[in-house]
């Protein structure tokens, strides 16, 4: 068929007006199909992993992330075979000045600082505010997204009112984390004292975050924990961190169905497109089919010929469509940035190469298969009827 | 003098194939936009039905949920012989202390498990609530026995009437489904609050406190005095305004199809233009006698952006039917103030169709609008002379 790609080639661009919108709609439509493409596999693929969190492990209670787990568990857990570091974790509902704005609203954890930073080893610190952090029992540390966000300087006094409770902290240091944005870090002695004697709360956390000695333990190692404590009062359920955040993502909706729908929509709407300009071309040309076929063209030829040009046409929109959507991909990553952690994900979002071939094979099914009922009606086509055509 | 429209009519029913296909590949744009409105729709329709304007919801200072929310006794003792708060069918004050938590089950939608909302309360709290049993009976206070919603029966296999689902400290026994209309409560789990805090060591503070006013005013009244009592450190917020909040858990989801929307619309509308390009190549000759009989240019764009919006409100009508049917969908979002799962349905309402429509009808003007002014350009005799 390649014999014919100069006849091919300038009968896509006879009509230039109508090859460029065609071209320009299949590409938007196909750019589209990519960022959701894109989207899917960072949402639910988690998207690349650094290999702190790939190793890193999320301990909570069986039933549900709000019932508590007591905080001896932490001694049992880090004599578990594979486990390099345990640090506890409550969640603390604190309100930083006015709540109203939401520029105030961060995640606020009390941790184990000594530990923290075993779980965390991507987390970036220096040595002398990592040492204020452990030397002092009301300090904090923020990420630096937090401190930016809110224009923390260290030392900074931080009010966080609570219930029953309110917390006087002093930003002791600022790390740098790739992955999550806005998170303040404080001590968990301090809360357990600060909290009145007898409350049933004082010695229970709600997770554990464990680091395991390497990748291939993981999965082992959240079994033996859940073994442990299976027959106690307080059943605990692991997973890695990628799966417990992906569980997040199932909060957002029924998306992988939503993003299914919307591809296949997509892909159903470029086939529409692509097969009507194809046929309003091979239409206004029934003459000339007619013409070629009295010169000797088989009624193949004239087929390959149609096919061809639709299949052009189609890869040259799959490929702006890639261009267009690894700009866009980079566009919502930046637009992001401010993301929840549980999202962090699509803020690393790019069309990988995967998705990128997968367009393109996309591009050339919809070209193949647009093509065929105008190409085999002009095949079709008796030269007689074609030269008596009147278009 | 204007050209009839009847005329566009004809020329988009000779070329029905191209008219359909392209107003096809807007209409999908157009029923992607329909779904994601609808979507928000039903879920603003689920808050607003929960919500009773006479009631008011009393938090922690500063707290702007019920799940991260402590009252203390003594506030809700306080709180309960407040004036201006309406009687119930015992003649006791209509202040309902309750105690709200989630726990983790496997869904149809999700089988690792998603987050629903579990509700302790007493009678008065029922009371307080336009909600129905619909099936077995209540819960008997001092029990381990728990009343589902009618969303969570569904959606739920293992939290049918007769079985046991476990959270807090054991077993409880699901002895009945209820059904407040289309609103949040279906998608709650209720237990007596007494059994439900002592399974949470929470007996001495409930999360929230719901009063109901006798009326509007003593409604303002009350949420100012409550809010000014330093001693009780509350927050008093409308169940309204509570709830209304809470439509925002359907933002990512909707700000998505809008997004797709928009994208697949552009698409669209390129292939819409290349259709009325080809229209007009395809009419040359009868341009040119149309200008030949006296009609203006601006008769000329006119006509051919009528045609234009003709087969995108064509489209717009095609994108609304193939929405219709998600009326009959329920879905659930995660609604992040709760941390547990809202099921609703999806609400094609007038509204929403009418975005929609008007949505393809602006495409097809924008889509007109190059190939009408070249129509309405054109030399007469050269469009004449057109083969």
């Amino acid at each position: 068929m390649f014999s014919y790609l100069p006849l091919v080639l300038r009968n896509a661009v006879r009509n230039r007006r109508r090859t460029a919108l065609t071209v320009a709609s299949v590409a938007v439509s196909l750019c589209l199909l990519g960022v959701l493409l894109a989207l899917y596999r960072s949402l639910f693929y988690g998207g690349d992993t650094t290999p702190g969190q790939a190793m890193r492990l999320v301990v909570h209670h069986k039933i549900a992330l709000t019932q508590d787990l007591p905080v001896a568990y932490e001694e049992k857990i880090a004599q578990i075979p594979g486990v390099r570091a345990v640090t506890r974790l409550r969640w603390f509902g604190g309100t930083y000045k006015d709540a109203r704005d939401t520029r105030n609203q961060f995640a606020q954890f009390a941790i184990e600082p000594q530990t923290l930073f075993d779980v965390y080893p991507e987390f970036r610190i220096t040595a002398s505010e990592k040492q204020a952090f452990l030397s002092q029992k009301t300090a904090c540390v923020a990420s630096r997204a937090l401190a930016e966000k809110l224009s923390w300087k260290l030392g900074e006094r931080i009010t966080l009112v609570g219930m029953p409770i309110t917390l006087e902290l002093t930003l002791a240091g600022i790390f740098d984390d790739p992955g999550v944005s806005s998170v303040l870090y404080f001590n968990w002695a301090y809360l357990r004292d600060s909290l009145p004697v007898g409350d049933d709360h004082r010695d229970m956390v709600q997770q554990f975050y464990v680091e395991a000695n390497n990748k291939d333990v993981v999965s082992d190692v959240a079994r033996q924990i859940d073994e442990a404590f299976a027959d106690s009062p307080y059943p605990t359920k692991s997973e890695p961190e990628q799966a417990f955040f992906l569980s997040f993502v199932s909060f957002l909706g029924n998306l992988k169905l939503f993003l299914a729908a919307i591809c296949g929509a997509v892909t159903f709407t470029i086939l529409l497109i692509s097969a009507n300009m194809l046929s309003m071309s091979v239409r206004e040309r029934t003459r000339e089919v007619g013409i070629l076929k009295t010169l000797g063209f088989s009624s193949g030829e004239i087929l390959e010929m149609v096919v061809g040009e639709a299949s052009l046409i189609a890869v040259a929109g799959g490929l702006l469509g890639c261009v267009l959507a690894s700009g866009l991909c980079a566009a919502i990553a930046a637009a992001m940035k401010n993301a929840p952690g549980f999202v962090s994900a699509i803020k690393g979002l790019s069309l990988s190469p995967l998705a990128a071939a997968l367009t393109l094979i996309i591009a050339l099914l919809i070209g193949l298969a647009s093509s065929v009922v105008p190409g085999l009606s002009a095949a079709r086509t008796s030269i007689l009827d074609a030269l008596r055509y009147n278009g | 003098m204007a050209i009839p429209i009847s005329y566009n009519l004809r020329n988009l029913m000779v070329r029905k194939t191209t008219t359909i296909m392209t107003a096809l590949g807007i209409a999908l744009s157009v029923a992607i936009l329909v779904a994601s409105l609808a979507l928000v729709n039903g879920l603003r329709t689920v808050f607003r039905n929960t919500a009773n304007p006479l009631q008011l919801l009393v938090l922690r200072k500063g707290g702007d949920s019920e799940l991260g929310s402590i009252v203390s006794t003594e506030a809700f003792a306080t709180l309960r012989s407040q004036a201006g708060i309406t009687l119930g069918r015992r003649g006791e004050p209509l202040a309902s202390p309750e105690l709200v938590n989630v726990v983790n089950l496997p869904s149809v939608d999700n089988p690792k498990g998603m987050n629903v909302t579990v509700r302790g309360l007493t009678t008065t709290g029922i009371e307080m609530r336009k909600v129905r049993l619909i099936a077995g009976r209540w819960f008997q206070p001092g029990q381990r026995e728990i009343v589902v919603g009618k969303a969570v029966a569904k959606r739920y296999p293992s939290a049918r009437i007769g079985r046991q689902i476990q959270f807090g400290k054991g077993d409880w026994e699901i002895v009945g489904v209820m059904h407040g209309g289309e609103s949040a409560m279906d998608s709650e789990i209720w237990g007596d609050l007494n059994q439900v805090s002592g399974d949470y060591n929470r007996q001495a503070s409930p999360s929230s406190v719901l009063l109901q006013a006798t009326d509007a005013p003593t409604l303002d009244a009350l949420q100012h005095s409550i809010e000014d009592d330093r001693r009780l450190g509350a927050r008093a917020i409308t169940e309204q305004d509570y709830y209304q909040n809470q439509t925002s858990s359907g933002a990512p989801l909707e700000f998505l199809g809008i997004f797709v929307a928009v994208i697949m619309a552009i698409g669209g509308g390129f292939a819409a233009i290349n259709t009325m390009y080809a229209a007009v190549a395809l009419r040359a000759k009868e341009i040119g006698t149309l200008r030949t009989l006296g009609f203006s240019e601006t008769s000329i764009l006119a006509s051919f952006l009528i045609e234009s919006m003709l087969l995108s409100v064509l489209a717009g009508i095609l994108g609304c039917l193939l929405a219709l049917p998600l009326n009959w969908v329920t879905t659930g979002v995660g609604n992040f103030a709760s941390f547990s799962e809202i099921a609703f349905q999806f609400h094609t309402g007038t509204a929403v169709m009418f975005a929609g429509l008007t949505f393809a009808i602006v495409l097809g003007a924008l889509g007109g609008f190059l190939p009408a002014r070249s129509a309405a350009r054109k030399e007469i005799l050269s469009a004449l002379r057109d083969e």
